[in-house]
């Protein structure tokens, strides 16, 4: 077959060139060289996704698997290194490369104060990053996932932690890269366990060896589980969730790039991926619901009260993953992944359009000292209007299409999913328009020296803004649900050979109309109200004194980190004092060191013998014979 | 001659010479010793040499058995011949350097 | 007892009585003379055995060249009786032990053994002739022999460097 699937390595291959000549040229690269080529793989990378793209939409097109060479082949176990595309694939493909090429574009600029060597190592990670990932999505079985899996967790080490001369940033990359492999622990042994039943790790022979089993089979569900330990430390759910609000320590970029394209998404492809091992376990697909949910609320209620404008926005990128991975619980695969495009667009443009304001405020992230910024930055304004709208759902734009479809599934597995769901969709709304309103409403609130030097960002930084906002508005349309017209919801259409297994293996239930239509009408009704109440409260007095009571518990974020820390950090460090203090001084030291004296003393005593006396050598020598002769004569 | 008279004369004088070497101290009488445990070897080999001959020559009357147990004898000799020589000179240049032949002075193995 | 059992007996108490005496003279030079004396014991044994040349070989090599050689190293010395080092009593006495212990080892060693070893030697055959070893010896071992020419170079060679003063 010649045609542009075989060229797919092309793909990750463009990041992997970029990553090298960046990585390994950062001390002669001027910072625009080093900007352009990291910027321009990805473009290429972008372009030839985009063909790849175009073969997948033809209506005969199959999933295809490219082999490129053998990996490893072992007692029976062979795993290649290939590539499959399929729609699934094709589409995170798109989102991945198209996404990060225009932040690739919008760090050229908001990175520029970096002396040129950091800026290069920028850039290598940023390649680096991308390059993983999408060898994440395009592996043709879970080990090459699981080699991407752990290439986003290093480049989001490596990038949390790009001003690494900072003691609580470097704190930060090590806590996602602590919480991280806690929940590679789960995936890898889910491989194991993948493996042992299955005897490969290649999707297209695991999953119909996998449909044919039948439902509930524990096996599956042990498998589904583990898979879903990974998920929840990339995707940043309950209870790995907290690596992600602190991954702010990095650049506002890779936040973009870690919150919408990258990474965290890496968990929803994944049970996307396997999706027929989810259906065939109705038990993890019950957990998946009610951790998404339950991450879902939980990052609502803290993004409420929190004042630094990406600690928001990551509340709000934990809560959003808390929904797709309600959709993926409910069964609503299809919900999932499209709200995963479409969050890639609106959270990278918010992300984005903070960094704009960030920068327009020389580093200054609290939002209670900010204000009044939109006569300033009408580009920035806007587009973070439009991102927000998108994330509060309202419809066209495309946050609506893609909560809608996940919550309409929610109600119809469990009504007190829909219900909780929307209580959290109401909370986005209020928190998104209160960060709006503090922002961009109302008057100044910093200091003199900061208004003075507002202005808007540079066209490397708005021109990606501009985009990514068309897109937020538009992205939406791909899924239009059937209540508004019949047919349309293409992406569905799209993907349903990924997900045909999964469909097939349970029969979908529909709900009336009418009932949608009441849903629909009710969560409108209650967000636009979420809204409107959020620019009135906080558009004229924004809460800037201290906080008490419950509001406290909120903005400390429920007291999580410091739970973790009292209960497992704690324990595990006096622990770790314990076995320092006593068993390795006294029990290993002790073992050691006794060897080391036993041999010593004994090496004293057997000294002796070494008289150096010639004749006691003989001697010694003539009694050894006597010993063997008698032991020859007496025992043998 | 029963074989086991030789043998049981070779191993007098073999244990002559090692309780010689056990109890001397002047190396020139301890090599001595193992010249005489040599030739106690020597002896049982060439009693060997003979040890199967009566049954070959009672069958054919012209055998001849036992040519290289001799053989191997001569070249102990040779050997042993050539060993005399270095050892002597060994012998020769530690009396030179310590003035004695004791090997009890020899105990510079110790450091 | 025909004379070759009493030759037998005869040289078998000389050479055990030759050996003790060389290990208890204190005079080095008394002890050279016994060891020849155990020598030439040794030598009639070969006779008796038939292996005339050995016993030829015997006597020229030991009890002529060698022996000779120690004594001029221990005349060359001025070894003597008063010089002789002498070992403490008691070493003395566990140097007997152990040596009478291997001896009397073997023997039980040789008393537990098959009825091989009451096996007549006999003293007839021609293999110990000069004729026939060396036919043997310029035929079949002739490149040990050879060998063994290098093996007498190097040996005098080293003898020559290791007893050369001033170094």
């Amino acid at each position: 077959m010649n045609s542009i699937i075989d060229l797919v390595y092309l793909v990750p291959l463009f990041p992997l060139i970029g990553f090298l000549i960046n990585g390994l040229g950062r001390n002669y690269l001027s910072k625009s060289l080093s900007g352009i080529i990291g910027s321009t793989v990805i473009l290429a990378s972008f372009i030839v996704s985009v063909l790849i793209f175009n073969e997948t939409r033809a209506e005969a097109f199959t999933a295809t698997t490219v082999n490129l060479f053998e990996f490893i082949n072992v007692a029976g176990l062979n795993i290649p290194f290939a590539f499959q595309v399929d729609q699934l694939s094709a589409l995170f493909l798109l989102v991945i490369t198209g996404v990060g090429f225009l932040i690739h574009l919008y760090s050229t600029s908001y990175m520029h104060e970096e002396a040129s060597h950091h800026f290069a190592r920028y850039f290598a990670y940023l390649n680096l990053f991308v390059f993983s990932m999408l060898l994440l999505v395009l592996g043709a079985n879970y080990l090459i996932m699981f080699i991407g899996w752990e290439g986003v967790g290093l480049c989001s080490y490596l990038l949390i932690g790009y001003w690494f001369k900072n003691t609580e940033y470097g704190n930060a990359a090590r806590k996602a890269f602590v919480m991280n492999r806690i929940g590679d622990l789960g995936f890898l042994l889910g491989l194991f366990f993948i493996i042992q039943q299955f005897g490969s790790l290649t999707y297209s022979e695991v999953f119909p060896q996998a449909a044919g089993m039948f439902k509930g089979d524990s096996i599956l569900v042990v498998i589904t589980l583990l898979l879903f330990v990974g998920a929840t430390g990339k995707s940043a759910q309950i209870p790995l969730y907290t690596w992600l609000p602190d991954a702010m320590a990095g650049p506002t970029p890779v936040s973009a790039l870690i919150h919408a394209a990258t990474m965290v998404t890496a968990g929803i492809y994944m049970i996307a991926r396997s999706n027929i091992l989810y259906t065939l376990a109705p038990a993890t697909q019950v957990v998946v619901a009610v951790v998404g949910l339950a991450t879902a609320i939980l990052a609502a209620t803290i993004a409420i009260k929190q004042n630094d404008i990406k600690k928001v926005l990551a509340y709000s990128t934990v809560s959003q993953l808390g929904y797709m991975f309600l959709g993926l619980g409910v069964g609503a695969y299809t919900g999932a992944v499209f709200h995963v495009m479409t969050h890639a667009f609106f959270k990278a443009l918010l992300f984005l359009g903070a960094g704009s304001v960030i920068h327009a405020m020389h580093h200054e992230q609290d939002i209670r000292k900010m204000g009044g910024l939109a006569k300033k930055l009408p580009i920035t304004r806007w587009t973070f209007w439009v991102g927000c709208i998108a994330i509060a759902g309202i419809p066209p734009f495309s946050g609506f299409f893609s909560k809608d479809e996940i919550l309409v599934h929610a109600f119809a597995a469990n009504p007190v999913f829909y219900i909780i769901g929307l209580a959290g969709a109401l909370m986005t709304a209020f928190y998104m328009f209160r960060l709006y309103a503090m922002t961009f409403k109302g008057t100044f609130r910093g200091t003199h020296e900061q208004e003075h030097h507002l202005h808007e960002s540079p066209w490397q930084m708005t021109v990606p803004l501009i985009i990514l906002a068309f897109l937020a508005v538009v992205a939406g349309f791909v899924g239009i649900p059937e209540l508004f017209a019949a047919d349309a919801h293409k992406l569905e259409h799209y993907l349903a050979p990924v997900f045909k297994a999964s469909t097939d293996a349970v029969e979908a239930h529909h709900l009336e109309h009418k009932t949608e239509y009441i849903l629909l009408a009710v969560s409108l009704t209650l967000i636009a109200s979420a809204i409107i109440f959020a620019l009135k409260r906080f558009s004229k007095n924004p809460e800037t004194g201290e906080l008490e009571g419950f509001g406290k518990v909120l903005a400390n974020k429920w007291y999580v980190d410091e739970l973790y820390h009292n209960i497992i950090t704690k324990p595990l460090n006096s622990l770790g004092v314990f076995f320092n203090r006593f068993v390795e001084k006294s029990g290993i030291d002790g073992l050691v060191n006794g060897v080391g004296k036993g041999v010593q003393w004994s090496g004293r005593q057997l000294r002796l013998l070494q008289s150096g006396q010639v004749g006691s050598y003989v001697l010694w020598m003539v009694i050894g014979i006597l010993l063997l002769f008698v032991i020859t004569i007496k025992f043998l | 001659m029963p074989i086991n008279y030789y043998i049981y004369l070779a191993v007098a004088l073999f244990s002559i010479g090692v309780a010689g070497v056990l109890t001397r101290r002047n190396a020139i009488i301890i090599f001595m010793c193992v010249e005489l445990m040599l030739n106690a070897v020597n002896l049982l080999l060439v009693a060997f040499s003979k040890m199967h001959a009566q049954t070959a020559l009672a069958a054919n009357p012209s055998a001849i058995t036992g040519v290289e147990a001799q053989l191997f004898v001569f070249f102990i000799m040779v050997v042993a011949a050539a060993e005399v020589s270095v050892g002597l000179a060994i012998i020769v240049m530690m009396y030179r350097n310590i003035h004695s032949v004791d090997v009890n002075f020899l105990n510079r193995l110790k450091h | 007892m025909d004379i070759t059992q009493i030759l037998f007996w005869f040289l078998s108490i000389l050479a055990v009585f030759g050996a003790l005496m060389m290990v208890t003279s204190k005079n080095p030079v008394y002890s050279v003379l016994w060891l020849i004396v155990v020598f030439f014991a040794i030598s009639g044994h070969y006779i008796l055995l038939n292996a005339q040349f050995l016993a030829v070989v015997n006597i020229i090599v030991y009890a002529g060249a060698i022996m000779v050689l120690f004594l001029f190293v221990i005349m060359l010395m001025n070894l003597n009786a008063e010089t002789e080092p002498q070992k403490n009593k008691w070493l003395k006495i566990a140097g007997v032990i152990a040596g009478g212990s291997l001896m009397l080892v073997f023997i039980a060693a040789l008393r537990h053994s098959n009825e091989l070893i009451k096996t007549q030697v006999s003293m007839g055959g021609e293999a110990g002739l000069i004729k026939t070893l060396g036919k043997t010896l310029f035929t079949d071992y002739v490149l040990p022999f050879e060998i063994s020419s290098v093996l007498f170079l190097s040996a005098m060679v080293g003898a020559v460097v290791i007893g050369k003063k001033g170094d």
